[in-house]
């Protein structure tokens, strides 16, 4: 009896068996498909045009993936084909993106460290000849710090401030209708071209105010620009902190202001950090406005308020521009000191807010 | 220490939306009030209006007075952050600060109220609060981890203790329990039976079950239809509501027979 029993069990859990698994690929299935195309498109290099390691891999990869797809089709049926298709398909894409980002640290570092030493972050252009070696980008970098450091105190705040206003108290206040308006510019200087700022501070600040060109007036074109980002970004965060929270303030007797201060701002303050690191990486690195508004200089001007001063991008530029081998590897390590600036000053904004927000279990 | 709520005649308007409609109760002090209806019936505002929570929803207003222990809480001059620091409020769903520790999290209204106290007497006062939300023992051994590694019911009464800690007159409790499994419905049940020799407390509940159990008073709320004001139908002890209510409408919602 029981004998039979088992038997029956048996039966039924193999033909349950067979009802939820299908044919699959082998595990080598991948591998081999993917050794099989590169020996094919190896092989058809002789018979065919086609050559160089780069023609060669995209033969490969499109012999990869019709052999694959089809073999899959085969054995597994349509589904499984698809997937392998779209999973390959976003592999590649995903390579092809990165490409580039590695391709140009690559080269930064490769031709930025050959200058790169201790003079050259020490010293400045003055009376060095684009032609001969040596010279340095102390007075640049010292230049974008000022700038970008200036930028960044004026514009980072009255950032945050715009945005506290358009989340926390517009709502809820009277002034629907202002914050709209404020809202709408916003969006609107995030689509000026840099170039017409710094056309713009030049014009207002320094033909009809009477400023200097001077690093200051950058400063001016680099807040303007940082502005809209540090406001959009610290927006976005503001508004995912959950109401509940919120209201569990309120509902101790909290103020509204101290509510802001000391529980929203906490609780967003990873992402309105990164979201101002990121403005102030964008605005290091902009050219346009600085030539328009301090021109450059060879030499170490560190008053930003009086007098013409350098800064990274303008350094990169006017080195590049003079065409010399040794200016143009001058370029690259300028190019290389700036990539570096704003990746610490990442790094160290990072380690802030993973401090200073919310708890990690 | 508790107060007591009399309210006459209190509309409450979300813009030109009326939501309640010629409210009139009273809440007697160290009892425990509930409000059941059906969804959309008004009794969570009717709640939040009493701590003028409701506010924060801008456009929304009140017509009518209430009262606690005869001083308007809609009068010219009061400040609404007061009247929230003398009548507190847990919510449905437990919300603990996530940037700060379990003992910050307790604490957080007396340090964020503008006047500096203390560490050691923060110290106590976190202590004799989680006590006070039967928490104590669980957590006092990590009084400085982040209060989301708790479980969802320890979590509740991490924000009963945090609103217990400002030491209100009143304690509001919204839903407190509907996010909750069983057994951590019964420690706040448990917890709610004790808070009251301290504490006024009203809560909405949907579990008519959990309203005869911890009320002495039951307030039944209702709503002639879609987009009408919610009204409060008939309120009575517990024991009459449950068993002899004078309503029809209250007889038809607690038997099952809709809602």
């Amino acid at each position: 009896m029981s004998g039979i029993t088992s038997f029956e069990g048996d039966q039924s859990t193999a033909l349950l068996r067979m009802a939820l698994s299908g044919r699959r690929l082998p595990r080598w299935g991948v591998p081999a498909a993917a050794v099989v195309a590169l020996a094919a498109a190896i092989g058809l290099n002789a018979v065919t045009g086609i050559d160089g390691v780069a023609g060669t891999l995209v033969v490969a990869i499109l012999l990869f993936v019709a052999g694959q797809t089809g073999w899959s089709f085969s054995v597994e049926g349509r589904r499984h084909a698809l997937d392998r298709l779209a999973t390959t398909a976003i592999y590649a894409t995903f390579a092809l993106a990165l490409a580039p980002l590695i391709g140009l640290l690559a080269t930064v570092v490769v031709k930025g460290s050959q200058v790169l030493s201790s003079s050259f972050l020490t010293t400045s252009m003055r009376s060095v000849s684009p032609r001969s070696e040596g010279g340095g980008l102390y007075h640049a970098l010292l230049g974008t710090l000022e700038q970008v450091g200036i930028a960044a105190l004026i514009g980072v705040p009255l950032g945050i401030l715009t945005a506290i206003y358009l989340v926390e108290y517009a709502p809820s206040g009277s002034s629907r209708h202002l914050a709209r308006v404020v809202s709408f510019f916003v969006d609107v200087m995030t689509g000026v071209p840099s170039v017409v700022v710094g056309l713009f501070v030049y014009t207002a600040f320094v033909l009809t105010l009477g400023m200097q060109r001077s690093g200051f007036a950058a400063s001016i074109a680099l807040t303007i620009l940082m502005l809209p980002v540090v406001v959009r970004s610290t927006e976005e965060m503001l508004r995912i902190v959950p109401r509940s929270l919120r209201e569990a303030s309120y509902a101790l007797g909290i103020p509204k202001w101290r509510t802001i201060l000391k529980i929203v701002m906490p609780t967003a303050i990873a992402g309105i950090i990164t979201g101002a690191m990121l403005a102030i990486a964008r605005v290091a690195g902009e050219t346009a406005p600085l030539l328009l508004t301090t021109f450059l200089s060879q030499s170490i001007n560190p008053d930003p308020f009086t007098g013409p001063q350098s800064a990274l991008p303008t350094f990169i530029w006017d080195q590049f521009s003079s065409g010399t081998d040794a200016s143009v590897n001058r370029a690259w390590g300028g190019a290389l000191v700036l990539i570096i600036l704003v990746m610490v000053l990442y790094a160290v904004a990072k380690i802030i807010a993973r401090f200073a927000g919310v708890k990690k279990l | 220490m508790a107060k007591r709520i009399d309210v006459t005649d209190l509309d409450i308007y979300y813009g030109s939306f009326k939501a309640v409609e010629g409210a009139t109760l009273s809440i007697e002090p160290r009892s425990v009030t509930a409000f059941i209806g059906p969804s959309g019936c008004g009794k969570s505002t009717m709640l939040r209006a009493l701590n003028r929570m409701h506010e924060v929803i801008p456009g929304a207003y009140v017509e009518g007075k209430v009262l606690l222990d005869g001083e308007d809480l809609y009068g010219a001059n009061v400040d609404p952050v007061n009247v929230r620091r003398t009548i507190g409020m847990v919510f449905q769903r437990p919300n603990p600060f996530p940037t700060m520790s379990i003992r910050d999290n307790v604490v957080a209204g007396l340090r964020l109220d503008g006047t500096r106290r203390k560490k050691a007497e923060l110290d106590e006062i976190a202590e004799r609060s989680l006590r006070g939300a039967n928490l104590w023992d669980e957590v006092k051994d990590r009084l400085h981890r982040p209060g989301s590694g708790l479980s969802g019911g320890q979590q509740q009464r991490l924000c009963i203790a945090r609103a217990i800690a400002v030491e209100p007159q009143v304690l509001l409790m919204d839903e407190p329990c509907s996010a909750l499994d069983p057994i951590s419905t019964l420690a706040i049940e448990d917890l709610i039976e004790q808070l009251k020799e301290r504490f006024t407390i009203v809560i909405v509940t949907h579990n008519m079950q959990q309203a005869a159990r911890v009320s002495d008073t039951t307030g039944f709320f209702n709503l002639s239809g879609i987009g009408k004001p919610g009204k409060l139908v008939e309120m009575a002890e517990t024991d009459v509501i449950f068993s002899n209510p004078t309503q029809q409408a209250t007889e038809d919602y607690i038997s099952g027979r809709f809602g």
